[in-house]
């Protein structure tokens, strides 16, 4: 089965790939803790990228609401944990179910009536504001004044409840990330991937050649919602504090997107690599910033804004394509042989 | 011969506008069907009614004995018609290859299966070699065989053909014209096509029915329906007769 | 509450709906004309805004005065935008528009912060406590005036586009763009033209709402969200649809603020975005899409 998986990508690629893989693995043991914190930042972005890309890059349905999912994923495992005692393992699959559902509506909202192109981006963006709005009258759930998590000594790494120190984070995060790889990968060349990608090309198209388009973005949507869900028992547990206005405002959305739209919408490698790029460069941005007396908070958001100017003029398919010509990273052709 | 395809009394108007009007055609099967008539005279709103992107106003379409009227065009596709549109619509970021393996992927849900049976088609379409060059980067002759390959790996009983020699040069028209003689002697498809291009009618068609406004002013046999004086006059006007 | 009561808020939710009708009038001219999605709208208005605050702080000079000089700035700012940054991109894929102008979006409401930082700037006038009393009625004159203001501009533009030449020639480029080229209509000049009025319009919106709104960053994105929400009600590509969208917005946010709490304005907003979107798509004013 690894065989059929990896059936024509280039040798070398492969090579690169487990490289990187070994870096990350072997990270903890040279970074300091503000290196490790980066990563960890750095590798949330990929994930989440990830599963945002499923519905964009594949199936062509522009989301600019995910800090729903990623919100709803943390409130559900946090109060779970602070009012029942119910441990995060056990909270995730409900996190995920609710986070699922919430998909469902505004999929079957959206595909149903014909609710596409920026209309349904805005849609989008109206339920998490929505989102936001309403968790701040919510107050089983905090309200405004925030949710928060116990926090114990840290000295002792706790899975079951995941307490403990940044790196057990940081290889929890470098899993999903990894996971969600493979699982991108594996859609991507499945009958579902390719029915995605023809109704991201041409929906139209698509119907005349027998595709269920209702169906096949619904499951896009759900897929995309159950990835993102994750992410945010993740952070509930990371951050320990949960608060409306943060977690379901609008620029959480667009920092999910900003990788990507930075490494390349549709491609397997691109919400990855502009993860790295993104989040590395704005990080970097930041300390500069500090380290000479400015404090200023607009600043690393500005840049983003940057960054995504630049991108869409200069390089609309991303940093990735371009570099994968460059470094021939490419599928490989030349096993498609066929005899007469 | 038995009907493949039974279209009775349909009609169809948009917002006061009677793009198709009380039309009623048999295509028996294995024919090669033939749907001309000037601009405007509602083929292709026909073919979209047979196809599932409209539904009738009033009549029915019955495709192998079933009613297809009123389904939608991925039900009317998964019943055996596959369809090309007029203005071709490929995907255009994905390969040649790709663009067809997603037709076949129709009938034979494991993607290398049906990436062989993507390859049968590509080579019986004389597009094999171009498999892996990007759709959107083909030249218009390539780009309408794309059409037709895609749409014949969905294994259709029925192909509807939209105007596809529309554009292309006399020695690429009949390149096509023999790869539809093909598709229809030897693999036994019924294609029904409109087609402006009547040297490819004349050569291919066993059946044609003629369009006015709307309605059918004519059908039969290609020699006969040329000759007929309501098609010259539809095409040429009073002063031509 | 006393009928009064009722009545004064919906008057003057009314003229604060007049006020949003004009931002939103300017979306629909760009969106109507130039098929182009401008994200930034709302961002765009906060410029306005802090711009009219900036003139009043250190020159004195009223906004109502400085609706007219802020809306040419902007009329220019936007002609020239439409020329050089998002004329490439009207043949590219919608999403890549929105992308675009997401990023011009994000630079403009943090660097508003960066230079003004996130305490609200008001605009306080010798008259901001005026009101008229009209019967049972007691109108704001900062409303009022404003409101007026707005309604008089929205006019101008609407008998610009009915009766001037050039307000035609628009019309017909936005009717029908090959047409309009082979009639012999420069379509970029309209285009950067019809850019420039929709930035003008949300000039002169920025200069009026500052009387009566509080300017902070982040009500550039709720003004992008909430100028579409109106557009999308009132119709798009509808000028009189924009207007009556904004002023049903307007009475609705006032509505709501009086008889929930006033966070729950915005709530209801987007209930009728989603209403709208589902059951009558093209709108109050819009025409059935096909």
């Amino acid at each position: 089965m690894i065989g059929r998986l990896l059936y024509d990508v280039p040798r070398h690629a492969l090579w690169l790939l487990g490289l990187v893989l070994v870096g990350l693995i072997a990270a903890p043991l040279f970074a300091n803790d503000y290196l490790l914190t980066v990563l960890i930042l750095i590798l949330y972005f990929a994930y989440t990228g990830q599963a945002w890309n499923i519905l964009m890059g594949f199936a062509g349905q522009l989301s600019l609401g995910h800090a729903l999912y990623v919100g709803l994923g943390a409130y559900v495992a946090a109060a779970l944990y602070v009012h029942y005692g119910i441990g995060p393992w056990i909270g995730l699959p409900v996190a995920i179910l609710i986070s699922v559902a919430s998909g469902a509506i505004i999929g079957f909202l959206a595909f149903r009536f014909g609710v596409a192109g920026v209309y349904f981006a805005i849609l989008t963006i109206a339920f998490c504001e929505f989102a936001r709005i309403g968790f701040d009258h919510l107050g089983w759930l905090g309200g405004s004044g925030g949710m928060f998590l116990p926090v114990s000594n840290h000295t002792q790494n706790d899975l079951w409840h995941l307490r403990g120190q940044p790196v057990m984070f940081y290889y929890l995060i470098l899993l999903l990330t990894v996971l969600a790889f493979v699982l991108c990968h594996l859609m991507l060349r499945s009958r579902v991937g390719y029915f995605w990608q023809a109704i991201r090309e041409d929906e139209e198209a698509a119907r005349s050649l027998g595709i269920a388009t209702f169906r096949y973005k619904m499951a896009a949507i759900l897929v995309s919602s159950a990835m993102t869900a994750p992410a945010g028992v993740f952070y509930a547990f990371y951050y320990n504090n949960l608060f409306p206005e943060q977690t379901f405002f609008i620029l959480r959305s667009i920092e999910i997107i900003l990788g990507p739209i930075i490494g390349g919408v549709g491609t397997l490698f691109g919400p990855v690599i502009g993860a790295f790029v993104i989040t590395g460069l704005s990080e970097a941005l930041q300390e500069l910033l500090t380290l000479y007396g400015f404090d200023t908070p607009g600043a690393k958001r500005v840049f983003y804004g940057v960054c995504l100017l630049v991108v869409v003029m200069v390089l609309p398919n991303g940093i990735w394509p371009p570099l994968a010509r460059l470094l021939r990273l490419g599928r490989r052709r030349d096993t498609t042989e066929r005899q007469p | 011969m038995t009907a493949l395809l039974e279209v009775a009394n349909v009609s169809k108007s948009f917002t006061g506008l009677r793009a198709v009007a009380d039309v009623s055609f048999s295509v028996p099967q294995g024919s090669l069907f033939a749907v001309i008539g000037p601009n405007g005279a509602g083929k292709t709103t026909l073919f979209n009614l047979i196809a599932g992107v409209f539904a009738p106003d009033s009549g029915t379409i019955a495709f192998a004995g079933a009613r297809i009227d009123g389904l939608r065009p991925d039900q009317v596709c998964r019943r055996g018609i596959g369809r090309t549109f007029q203005l071709v619509r490929p995907f255009p970021t994905l390969t040649v290859e790709d663009n067809v393996m997603i037709g076949a992927l129709l009938r034979h849900s494991d993607p290398p299966q049906a990436l062989r049976r993507a390859h049968d088609v590509l080579w019986r379409l004389d597009l094999f070699d171009k498999r892996a060059q990007l759709a959107g980067a083909l030249t218009l002759p390539d780009r309408k065989r794309l059409e037709v390959a895609r749409a014949l790996a969905t294994e259709p009983k029925l192909l509807l053909l939209d105007e596809v020699m529309a554009g292309l040069r006399p020695t690429e028209t009949d390149r096509m014209v023999e790869i539809l003689k093909k598709l229809n002697g030897e693999g036994g498809l019924t294609i029904l096509l409109i087609e402006h291009v009547m040297r490819a009618v004349m050569s291919l068609a066993t059946h044609v029915l003629v369009l006015h406004h709307g309605a059918a002013i004519a059908e039969g046999a290609p020699e006969e329906v040329v000759r007929d004086p309501a098609v010259i006059h539809s095409y040429l006007g009073t002063e031509a007769m | 509450m006393s009928a009064d009561i009722y009545l004064n808020v919906a008057v003057g939710g009314l003229l604060t709906g007049l006020i949003y009708g004009l931002m939103a009038l300017g979306l629909s001219v760009i969106f109507g004309v130039v098929r182009v999605v401008n994200f930034a709208h709302g961002e765009m208005m906060t410029v306005a805004m802090y711009l009219a605050v900036i003139l009043f702080a250190n020159y004195g000079l009223d906004p109502l005065l400085m609706m007219l000089p802020i809306a040419v700035l902007f009329f220019v700012a936007g002609y020239l935008m439409q020329l050089g940054l998002i004329n490439p991109f009207i043949t590219r894929p919608e999403y890549m528009q929105f992308i675009l102008l997401l990023a011009v979006a994000i630079i403009i409401v943090n660097g508003v912060l960066i230079v003004f930082g996130p305490d609200a700037q008001t605009v306080q006038t010798s008259y901001a406590f005026d009101s008229f009393a009209i019967g049972p009625l007691i109108v704001d004159a900062t409303k009022l005036y404003a409101g007026l203001a707005a309604l008089v501009v929205a006019s101008a533009l609407f008998a610009f586009f009915r009766f001037a030449p050039l307000g035609k020639a628009v019309r017909a480029c936005a009717d029908n763009q090959i047409g309009a080229l082979v009639v012999g209509l420069n379509v970029k000049r309209l285009y950067a033209l019809s850019f420039g009025l929709g930035l003008a319009c949300v000039g002169a919106a920025g200069a009026i709402i500052v009387l009566v709104v509080d300017v902070t960053p982040p009500l550039g994105p709720a003004y992008t969200l909430l100028a579409f929400v109106i557009v999308i009600t009132g119709g798009l590509g509808s000028m009189s649809g924009a207007l009556i969208g904004g002023v049903l917005i307007g009475l609705t946010e006032a509505m709501a603020g009086l008889f929930f709490t006033p966070s729950a304005k915005s709530m209801f907003a987007f209930a009728i975005l989603v209403l709208v979107l589902l059951f009558r798509p093209q709108g109050i004013m819009g025409q059935k899409l096909s």
